[in-house]
This record gives structure tokens, sequence and C-alpha cells, in this order.
């Protein structure tokens, strides 16, 4: 007997919650339990008086799927809102990534010269290394990311994503 | 707002919230509070004899009365052992409080005698739970927490609280009024989907009421409700294991419970209707069986408080969130407002009364004195022996619980006591235990299995030391029959680990306790045994010896379909293949 699992597409979820101990062990602990996608995850306080997070989550999954993701989110007691990015309309979506390149010679030069056409800057350089910081979709910082596995890279760190909707109203 | 100890609040608190009883077992990180309730006035502390049994009684107390159940334990072990109790009310819905002790504040993280990370154990088993830090925030918490247990979709609610805060002082205040920021579940249908249920109800040609716990959750209203609509629309009606008892099983509208151990004529009705209107049921694997031959010609209305619980599983045409009784209340009021009239079922009515005649909950049977007794035949004679009694019935899970769940038969909610979502072996005993303490005066039964009622047997201590009149029925097969059931018609009759060895003498057991215990062994024995168990005050233990390899039928094996039910033995062909065997 073979076990199937069904392919889904990506949605991005913005959901605001308490900001109380517990809350992302509880999040993170849905999608575990009930087999869940999570393709990233970022959570920080966003309000003045530190009283609500938001948590953007990256998932995919047939649309059955994401339907049951927000329902479930939705009813969990420190859950104030769920919103699917993709269901209103066109979001933005950005990640950072801090990606360190050592090396001399040409591969130097040559990471410099990318770095460049992606916009990345250089945030810490010594004489053998680099630091870019690079701002864009996922997709524009795994291009990056690869260009530079050519050119020594050495370590990564990124932030996961994070989205909003365009326009003037809020989630 | 007077200055008081922590654990002096949450005593207030209980007060304050019209707790008369507390299930629960002390310990260290108890101490403050089972202090505070040292010959407390009016709340009633009953001491069981381990944690689960507590949670389960708490269950017990919640489903027969409608009440939330409150259970206090210690830290650590205290607090797992309550655990599958927890679980238990969060699967099936029971509205509970918790009350946990922890470790001081000062030792939390330090791996301190008796400590575990009970917020974390409990996350995920309960609809919402907190850490008490501060005095100050006992009263308002456990305020919110009997508010998100018992609105809602009820559930159980733990609050673990530190000793050392219990012990400090601080300032009791209660909220006015609770208005939870984020907490705010829909009780209120929306209109339009009211009135699209209404035109669909009345569009149809072969509709059934599907229902569930959700309808006895909702209060004896909301079943007064559901017989009302069904009256005005001449729909027939099934229910979950859950929902026995929001209906009456004397009409003939009912057609009894569906799913893997429901009746032929309700599966059948659910797999030809034209349209299902499900009220607080959540279409649980063992009630629908295979998914793609699940009801495919109808239509579906879904009535659920939880908004998660539609589109789950069965993708339905119309979706209707709020409370079972103000949408069925809703309903009636559109029906009647349209002055629409019960349509002409003649036609469904004649196939369904074709599906009753194959009369599937019969079973074959001797009938002389000596014979051995069928267990079926023991629910039913437990059945007609109580009528007019008004029992409240628990049961244990196995054969014995779905023999229990087709033969004996409610008229009201709040009667029928089981454990459907997690099915917990160990639950009737102590769920009868919390029943009896709420109705002291009413006739309470645990139909048990030999094999669940040793889970928590040790509540025999419990009932005594309460003078509790407990009646406990065993069917003893000794077996764990329904293990040894799927054993028989999945894995070719080989038992493995399912005979229910060195059992003890049960009626040397209720001796020992000082309990009454009697033994029923042939059918001519029956009537009078349960005869004798009536009219004995006090707890009584029957252990009624009933035939071993009975099976329980109707039955849709795992993986099946409503139609492909297994009416009788002789139904059974071949093995399972592997994609059955997988399906619990
Ligand atoms: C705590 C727990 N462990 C295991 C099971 C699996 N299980 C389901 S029914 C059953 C046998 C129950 O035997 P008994 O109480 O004698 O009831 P019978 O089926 O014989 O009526 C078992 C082991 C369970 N439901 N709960
Ligand atoms: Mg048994």
């Amino acid at each position: 007997m073979k076990i199937h699992t069904e392919a889904g597409e990506r949605h991005v979820l913005a959901v605001t919650v308490d900001n109380e101990a517990g809350i992302l062990a509880k999040i993170t602990g849905l999608f575990s339990a009930r087999g869940y996608n999570i393709e990233s995850l970022t959570v920080a306080d966003i309000s003045a008086d530190h009283a609500l997070s938001r948590i953007t989550i990256v998932t995919s999954g047939p649309p059955a799927v994401i339907d049951q993701i927000i329902a479930q989110l939705d009813r969990l007691v420190p859950v104030h809102s769920v919103t699917d990015l993709a269901d209103g309309g066109a979001h933005v979506e950005r990640e950072i990534a801090l990606v360190k390149v050592a090396g001399s010679g040409d591969k130097r030069i040559e990471a410099l010269r990318m770095a460049d056409v992606f916009r990345a800057k250089v945030v810490d350089t010594t004489l053998s290394s680099f630091i870019f910081e690079i701002t864009g979709t996922s997709d524009k910082v795994d291009r990056f990311i690869a260009l530079m596995r050519e050119c020594g890279l050495v370590e990564v760190g990124r932030t996961g994503v994070v989205a909003i909707a365009r326009g003037s109203e809020a989630v | 707002m007077t200055e008081m100890s922590g654990a002096d609040m949450v005593v207030q608190a209980l007060v304050d919230l019209g707790v008369d009883t507390v299930f629960g077992y002390p310990g260290g990180a108890v101490l403050p509070i089972y202090d505070a309730l040292f010959k407390h006035p009016t709340i009633k502390h009953i001491l069981v004899r381990h944690e689960q049994a507590a949670t389960h009684a708490a269950e017990g107390y919640a489903r027969s009365t409608g009440k939330p159940g409150v259970v206090l334990v210690t830290s650590g072990p205290g607090a797992t052992n309550a655990v599958t109790g927890i679980t238990d009310a969060l699967l099936d819905s029971i509205p509970m409080v918790v009350l946990t002790g922890q470790v001081p504040t000062t030792l939390i993280g330090t791996d301190a005698f008796q400590e575990c990370d009970t917020v974390g154990i409990t996350r995920h088993c309960t609809k919402h739970n907190y850490l008490v830090m501060d005095p100050d925030r006992l009263g308002p918490i456990l305020h919110e927490a009997f508010y998100i247990a018992t609105h809602g979709r009820p559930g159980p609610v733990v609050i673990d609280i530190p000793k050392n805060v219990q012990v400090a002082t601080g300032t009791y205040s209660i909220p006015n009024r609770i208005d939870h920021k984020s907490y705010r579940p829909q009780v209120d249908p929306d209109a339009d989907a009211i009135t699209a249920a209404i035109a669909m109800i009345a569009a149809s040609e072969r509709p059934i009421f599907y229902t569930g716990g959700g309808v006895i959750n909702a209060g004896p209203d909301a079943s007064a409700a559901l017989r009302q609509l069904v009256a005005l629309t001449g729909a027939p009606v099934t229910s979950t294991l859950m929902g026995l008892g929001a209906f009456p099983a004397d009409d003939d509208k009912w057609l009894g419970m569906l799913g893997m151990h429901g009746t032929y004529e309700a599966n059948m009705a659910m797999n030809r209707a034209d349209l299902i209107i499900a009220v607080g049921a959540r279409f649980d694997d063992r009630v629908t069986g295979r998914l793609d031959a699940f009801s495919p010609n109808s239509k579906k209305i879904h009535i659920d408080i939880d908004r998660s619980s539609i589109n789950k599983i069965v993708p339905v045409d119309l979706a209707v969130v709020g409370d079972a009784g103000r949408a069925l209340d809703a309903i009636i009021a559109g029906w009647q407002d349209a002055g629409h009239k019960a349509r002409d079922l003649g036609e469904w009515w004649r196939r369904i009364d074709g599906w009753r005649a194959t009369r599937c909950l019969d079973f074959p049977e001797k009938k002389e004195d000596a014979a051995e007794i069928m267990p079926q035949r023991a629910v039913k004679a437990l059945f007609d022996a109580t009528r007019g009694m008004d029992p409240i019935i628990t049961t244990e899970v196995g054969q014995h619980q779905m023999w229990a769940a087709q033969h004996f038969h409610f008229d009201s909610p709040n009667r029928w006591l089981t454990s459907g979502g997690l099915g917990t072996m160990g639950y009737g005993f102590p769920a009868a235990v919390g029943a009896q303490i709420a109705h002291p005066d009413r006739l309470v039964i645990c139909i048990a299995g030999e094999a669940s009622l040793q889970m928590n047997i040790q509540e025999m201590g419990t009932v005594a030391q309460y003078r509790l009149p407990v009646k406990i029925f065993i069917l003893n097969n000794q077996w764990m029959g329904m293990v040894r059931q799927w054993q028989e018609l999945t894995y070719e009759s080989r038992y493995s680990n399912s005979y229910s060895d060195s059992l003890p003498d049960f009626v040397k057991l209720a001796d020992a306790y000082g309990w009454t215990g009697l033994r029923i062994d042939t059918l001519g024995e029956l009537a009078d045994g349960i005869q004798t168990m009536l009219g004995t005050p006090g707890p009584v233990i029957v252990d009624c010896r009933v035939a071993q390899l009975a099976n329980c039928f109707p039955m849709i094996p795992s993986g099946a379909a409503h139609t492909d039910m297994i009416l009788q033995p002789n139904d059974i062909v071949g093995t399972m293949d592997d994609e059955a065997k997988a399906l619990v």
C-alpha cells in the first residue's frame, strides 16, 4: 500500500494574535498536529502597546485545506483575524537575507558585480569576505543565493516572508 | 475589592461563577486551594481515586446538567493524569474547567519536584489554557475561562496556577461583562442562510435530518426545536452517537443512529437522500464511511457553531454558522411565516419502510432459561426494566457501547453519556459518578465492558465514600470484544492479546468495597437479576455473563460505503485489503 499526498497552491496568510506567551507554539502546533505545511513563518509585535503580534505564514495546500487552515486558525481564542492575502487581490511580499561570501580575486569581483545587479547592499566587508543584505521576493532571494554559491557562499540568514495587501485598507 | 490570597480568590471566583461541585485530588502544589476549600459551606469537593476519573466525572456532571464540570488537581502527575479526560472533553465538546497546581514561578523551568509543562502539554488538547503569574489576574482569568469553556463550541480550559500565586495576596476583581477581544463565536445564524435553508427544505423530496452532539450542547430548547421542525416538515431523523436523546426514539420519524454501527435504514436514507440537514454534527469518519460514496446525490446544509467543522470532511452546499437551537428556531419561524406546509413525502417514507423491514437490529438467540444471554438481549432487558424511571446511562467503550446505543432508547437529551470522539475506555464509570453527584436521586447506570471497567475501577472507593447509588451493569463477554471482532473480521481470527484474562471476581470486589455484587449467568436469571439491581439501595455491580463471541451488527466495515453494510455474520466475504486495514 502507498500513502498518497495531494498537491497544493501557495498562500500567504496574515494572522493577528494576542502577543502572549505560547501563542507561537499554539499556531505552529496546530500546523504540525493537523499536517499542514509551513514554508515560512515570521512574527513580530506590531501595536504601540505591544498587545498584538502579526504572524505571516506561507503555506501550501489544495483550496479546501487552505480554507480549513484559515477556519482552524480563526477559532483559536487568542487569534483576532486571519487574512488570505491572495484572496483580496494584489499584495506585496518581501524577505531579507544576509549573505556571507568569502574569497579573493575574480570570484570576489564577480560577487560584488552580481550584488550590484540584484541591488544587494554590502553591510560588512573584510579583505577576504563580504556580507550582502538583499531584500525582495523569496524568488529573488533564492536566485541571488544560488548565484553566490558559485562565488564562495559561506553562510546565509533569511527572515522569512512578510507581506501586506496593496491599497489603503488594513486587514 | 479586598485584598486576599490567590487561593481564596480561586474559591471566591468559583462561588461567584455558581460552582457547587469540584472533582479533584490534592497534592503539594494545590495545598493552598485545598485549605481554602476546607469545610467550604457551598462548594462540595469530590475526592476521586485517580485524576483521570476526576476529569471524566466532571464530563458526566457537565453532560447530564449542561453546566461546566470543574476539576482540581496538583502539578506534574496530577496534571498529566488529567490529560486523557481533557482530550476527551475536547473531542466531545464538553464544557470543563481544570485547575492545576504548578511549582512556584521562581522554580518554573528548573525541573523542580513535580514540575511539568502543563500549559505546553495541554496546549493542543484544550480549547484554551492559561498560566497565571500574578494573583491579580486570577479573578479575570477564572471568569474568562468559564466563559470560553461554555460559549461557542464548548470545550475544556486549563488554568495552571503556581503555588506562590496561590499564597500571594492581591485584589480579586470580576470583569463586568466578558467581552473577549478575539473570541466571539457567532451564535446567531445569518438571515440569508436561514432563508436559503428553508427554500432547500421546502423543495426537497427526500430530506433527512442528521443531528449530533451540538443539539444537546445547545440545551433542551434546541431538542424541542428539533422536534418541532421535524413535525413541521415530516422528514426522518437520524443522529450520531453523541446526539442520542435529542429526538425521541419512540417517534415514527426516528431512524436510529447512523454510521458504522448505525441502522440500515438510517444509513440507506442518508445515502439516497436528496437533502441532508446536518445540525451540530461533524461528519466524523465513523459516520460517513467511504467518503466518495457518502450520500452522493444529496444537497447538504450544515448548521454548526464551529465554522471549522463546515466543509472539513464533506463539502456542503449551504453553511449556517450559529447555535443549533437558534438556527432551528429561525428556520421554524421562517417556515411558518412563509406558510410552508409539509410536502407529501409518502414515496420517501415507503422506501424507508422498505429498509426498516430488514429489521437490522434483530439478532439470533436461544430462548430457553438455561441459554446464554445475548448481550443485545441484556441491554433490551435493562431498557424494558427501567422504562419510566428516566435513567441516566453511561457507557464504557467497545461492543457494549454500540449495543447500548442500538438497543437502549432515549426520549430526552442529557441522559446518554458516552465517549464518542476519543473513544476512551475508562470513561463510563467515573462519568456515572459525576452524573450521580449532580442528580443524587436519579437512577444512574453504567453499561460497562469487563475490560474498560478495569481502567478506572478504583472509583469504587469514591462511590463508597459518598454513598452514591451508582449501578454498574457489566456485559461480561470475557473479551475486549470490539478488538476481538475486528481481529475476527480483519485478521482471520488471530486473537492477539484481546482476551480478558485473569478477571477479578466482580462480586467479591463489590464486597471488598462495601457494594452489593451479583452475577447473572443465564437468560432465565436476567430479568430477576436486573430487578434485584434496581431494588437494591446503594451501589450495585452486576456481572452479567453474556455470549463471548457475539459480534456487533449491523456494521459498515472500515473503508466501505453506507450501502455495503454487513447486516449479519454470514454477510462477511473474504478478507480486507491493506487500504481498508489502514483505516482505524
Ligand atoms: C484507553 C483505550 N485503550 C484502548 C482502546 C481500544 N479499544 C477499543 S474497544 C476495546 C475493548 C473493550 O473491551 P470491553 O470493555 O470488554 O468491551 P466489549 O467490546 O467487550 O464490549 C479496546 C481495547 C480504547 N478505546 N481506549
Ligand atoms: Mg468485553
